[in-house]
């Protein structure tokens, strides 16, 4: 094969994983985030045997659960993408990174997928408890589920518990404990997980404030936005929190993904440069720092105070791998890092003045505030997003931190057929985008009131099942 | 990647035994999302109106996805035990698994979504999702694990070396109209034994009609795969009851569905399944993708294990978890034994109306 044909499947194979990837990851969020607080809802329903509570917990059951389909099937997917796109990268890895991601579909997919179904199917057909039991094994296999996935590419950012096999080549494990206690996998999967709370709790506020705006007398949305603003407040706080927790240990890790998302940071000494500092912690006026900079950074590369980290670390990196660049793709990662902490701020200003109306009592009044929360919906998506491509491109031109490069990753075929599935995933997906985004706009705005049949609540089994689908 | 990579000597114990697990799991796949994508390739078949296919969605609803998982997990071990059979199978299989996760994307998404607008047209495009979500990885999957015992062709480091169009040849495609066939039957079975009323009558009419055609089929299929791995395999491991058993009991099924013994008939097919799957799986052995090429380049248990440690971390997992996951698994299918019904044939009752709130029951 040649050398161009060579490069132009790597480039399809990139954009494949890119967007297939970014693409479960909206969903996941939403998903990890939503049977949590579902879980809740179902749970102060049960204890208090309290209607509202029970109509909540299903109307945002049924938005969880169009959601969580498409989680899973876009998940699918990605299980064997690796094989297909990245054959040379998972032959390399596979014994260490194939073992979580086999651990997680039989510790976690079994369990989200049995119990989703029991969920769905079974109130009625099982105690109440039981039913309520499902929605949180459900949850925990979600949040177990992230785990293992989590440790896997926490692997590929920083290697640990491993040895290069002389004789093959292959990075083989030797400790699957420290490759379960990774350090950078403990931080990135709190910091997911809270961002997941995070997503689940603004799409509740976001709801509900829609429905107040519109003059709702559901009582239960009145309730669900004050546990939303409770709970973004919390897990705004609390991303935030090990997003810093995260971001130190990144530099010792990964020092060039800090160079060059920290970059602008530390040209306080250069002059248009220290506005942007400036204006990026404060997280507000983005769009005066955005063009010049940015563009100057990407395109020429040359950079005042921070040039030379970046240089120096290269340097450091030709001489350990080989004369090379070792600098990921600048302004992406510069644009990705600052985006996913604006929003951050943006949502933390959600809780912080949502609290403050909840205290006053002025929630329901305050109709700009219930629009603003409402358009918040799609700040954490973005955020995720924004984190991933971070994460993701800020590791290149590593595969696999310090062991593979990218380029050697992946499979050995033609371009035709990398090409034929990059459209293929992409048309389809566009379809699916638009097909769940308005349904979620449909059913959401019905509100509780339009919930199909619920089934019987006897759970004598042997009667003939209702229909629920 | 070295060339060392394909030079290894002999399997060892704890290899021979994910090569085995693996092919337990496949056994699982296809025995449970078998007859998921029948009672799919059935849908056009069996049903007369939208209420019929909400029976038959319903039917497979609760436990679909937990079936699918078993895939998932076959995947997984595929990776952490075999990297480079993983890599290889599913990196030269591309177009073939491509088709496939579009199918189980299109059917997934279907049964989550039919039902959640009322239009015609609406569930009208994702009765179709359903379909030929069902029917093409159905197909597909044979086409593929016959390949994998024919030979495709790999050459130096498990690395492909040819297209897409090598893997469509005579013995595939019987392969693929194998699976196709049986699951539609085992499909029917798990209908006859699930729906009542005239579903059920139907769902039974098919079957009796299937019953021929996929033994024949069957019969052709294993047939050859026993003499094409003798003829090429001189150490594989294939007892030849294997396949005469699976032959046999799939040739009661037809008369077992007649005598409306349907649940006899779902195990006959299960059976049948099994046995194919491990006739494939025994074939192999002790090679898990024969090249076309050269048998020098054949992919073995031995040259594309992981090493001890990886499979020693992973025994331990799956002994400790696989009870559970089983346990759960069956009492969910427990929970659901019942027969769906059309709520017109349930004597009026059952409430199908108005939202009821929690009650301890
Ligand atoms: C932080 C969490 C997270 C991340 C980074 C990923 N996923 Fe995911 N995945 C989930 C969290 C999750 C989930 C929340 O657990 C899902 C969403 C819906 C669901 O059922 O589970 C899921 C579903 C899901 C499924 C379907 C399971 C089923 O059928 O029930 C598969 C096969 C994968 N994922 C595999 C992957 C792979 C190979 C990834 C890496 C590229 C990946 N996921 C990234
Ligand atoms: C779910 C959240 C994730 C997102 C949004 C994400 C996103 C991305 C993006 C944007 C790229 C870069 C594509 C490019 O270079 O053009 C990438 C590459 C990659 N990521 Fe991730 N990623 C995620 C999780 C993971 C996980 C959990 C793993 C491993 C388990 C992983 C493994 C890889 C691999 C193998 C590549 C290929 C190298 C490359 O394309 O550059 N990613 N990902
Ligand atoms: C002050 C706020 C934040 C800081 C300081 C921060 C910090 C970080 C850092 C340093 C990383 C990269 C870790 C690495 O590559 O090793 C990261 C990744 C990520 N961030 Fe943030 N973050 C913040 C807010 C948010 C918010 C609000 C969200 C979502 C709602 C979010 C979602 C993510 C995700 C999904 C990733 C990728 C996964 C990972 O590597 O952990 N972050 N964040």
């Amino acid at each position: 094969m040649t050398l161009l044909a060579g490069i132009s499947s790597l480039s399809l194979a990139r954009w494949q994983f890119g967007v297939t990837t970014v693409f479960h990851f909206l969903f996941v969020p939403l998903t990890i985030g939503l049977a949590f607080l579902v879980a809740i809802l179902q749970t102060a329903a049960y204890k208090k045997k309290d209607a509202e509570y029970d109509r909540m917990a299903r109307f945002f059951g049924k938005l969880f659960l169009v959601n969580f389909a498409i989680g899973v099937v876009t998940g699918i997917v990605q299980e064997f993408q690796f094989g297909m796109d990245w054959s040379r990268y998972s032959t390399f890895v596979g014994n260490i990174f194939g073992a979580p991601l086999a651990i997680e579909a039989l510790l976690a997919f079994f369990m989200e997928s049995t119990f989703i179904g029991l969920w769905i199917f079974g109130r009625g057909r099982i105690s109440p408890r039981l039913h309520l039991a499902s929605i949180w094994l459900v949850s925990i296999g979600t949040m177990l589920s992230a785990a293992f996935i989590l440790a896997a590419n926490s692997w590929m950012q920083h290697p640990v518990g491993y040895r290069i096999d002389k004789a093959t080549g292959q990075a083989v494990m030797t400790n699957f404990w420290a490759v379960m206690t990774n350090p950078t996998f403990i931080s990135a999967y709190l910091h997911v997980i809270t961002a997941a709370v995070l997503t689940g709790a603004t799409f509740l506020l976001g709801i509900a404030a829609w429905h107040l705006r519109k003059g709702s007398t559901v009582a239960g949305f009145g309730r669900v936005a004050r546990i939303g603003i409770v709970v973004v407040l919390l897990s705004t706080v609390a991303t935030m929190f090990m997003g810093d927790n995260q971001a130190r240990l990144m530099t010792t890790q990964q020092p060039m993904k800090m160079a060059a998302a920290e970059a602008l940071y530390n040209t306080t000494d250069g002059a248009s440069f220290s506005l942007l500092t400036i204006g990026d912690l404060s997280g507000n006026p983005v769009f005066q720092i955005r063009v010049p900079h940015a563009l100057s950074l990407m395109a020429t590369n040359s950079w005042n105070g921070k040039v030379e980290g970046i240089n120096q670390i290269n340097a450091q990196e030709s001489a350990k791998y080989g004369k090379g660049s070792y600098a990921p793709v600048l302004w992406i990662s510069y644009w990705s890092f600052r985006l996913m902490i604006g929003f951050g701020f943006l949502l933390l200003a959600l809780g912080v003045i949502g609290i403050w109306l909840m205290r006053r009592n002025k929630l329901e009044q305050s109709k700009r505030y219930l629009w603003f929360a409402t358009w918040m919906i799609g700040a954490p998506f973005l955020a995720n997003s924004f984190g991933w491509i971070f994460t993701e491109m800020g590791r290149q031109p590593w595969v696999v931190n310090g062991l593979m490069k990218t380029t050697a990753g992946v499979s050995p075929i033609g371009t035709g057929y990398i090409g034929t599935s990059l459209i293929g995933f992409t048309a389809l997906y566009t379809v699916l985008a638009i097909v769940e985004i308005s349904l979620m706009f449909t059913l959401a705005r019905r509100g509780p009131g339009a919930l199909p049949d619920a089934p019987a609540t006897s759970d004598d089994a042997d009667r003939p099942a209702a229909l629920v689908y | 990647m070295s060339t060392a990579l394909l030079a290894t000597a002999g399997p060892s114990g704890l290899a021979i035994f994910w090569f085995a697990l693996i092919g337990v799991l496949w056994v699982g796949y296809f025995f449970l999302e078998g007859f998921d994508f029948g009672v799919g390739i059935l849908y056009p078949f069996v049903t007369k109106d939208d209420l019929d296919r909400r029976v038959l969605v319903n039917a497979i609803g609760p436990t679909w996805d937990g079936n699918e998982v078993w895939l998932l997990t076959a995947g997984g071990a595929m990776f952490a035990a075999f990297p480079l059979w993983y890599a290889s199978v599913f990196s030269g299989f591309y177009l073939a698994l491509f088709l496939i996760l579009v199918a189980l994307i299109a059917r997934g998404m279907a049964f989550e979504f039919r039902g959640k607008r009322d239009s015609v047209r609406w569930r009208f495009w994702w009765d179709q999702a359903i379909i030929f979500g069902s029917a093409l990885p159905a197909l597909l999957w044979g086409v593929a694990f016959a390949n994998f015992l024919h030979g495709v062709p790999i050459g130096a480091h498990g690395e492909w070396v040819g297209g897409f169009f090598q893997l469509v040849k005579p013995y595939a495609l019987l392969g693929g109209l194998t699976t196709l066939s049986l699951f539609t039957l085992h499909g029917a079975a798990f209908l006859g034994l699930k729906t009542t009323g005239e579903i059920r009558e139907r769902s039974r009419a098919a079957g009796m009609r299937l019953a021929i055609p996929t033994l024949v089929i069957t019969l052709g299929f294993l047939t050859w795969t026993y003499l094409d791995a003798v003829h090429r395999n001189h150490h594989g491991l294939v007892p030849p009851f294997l396949p005469i058993l699976a032959l046999i009991v799939l040739a009661s099924v037809g008369w077992l569905i007649r005598e409306k013994l349907e649940g006899w008939a779902f195990i006959a097919t299960g059976i049948t399944i099994a046995g194919l799957v491990a006739t494939i799986f025994l074939a192999m052995y002790p090679r898990v993708l024969v090249s076309s090429v050269a048998p020098r380049f054949d992919l073995t248990i031995a040259n594309a294990a992981s090493q001890h440690y990886t499979l020693m971390v992973m025994t331990i997992v799956a002994l400790i978890f696989t009870p559970f996951v089983l346990a759960y698994q069956a009492w969910s299918f427990w929970v659901f034994r019942s027969r769906v019904s059309r709520p017109d044939e349930m004597a009026g009752e059952m409430a199908t109306g108005a939202p009821t709130a929690p009650q301890d029951a």
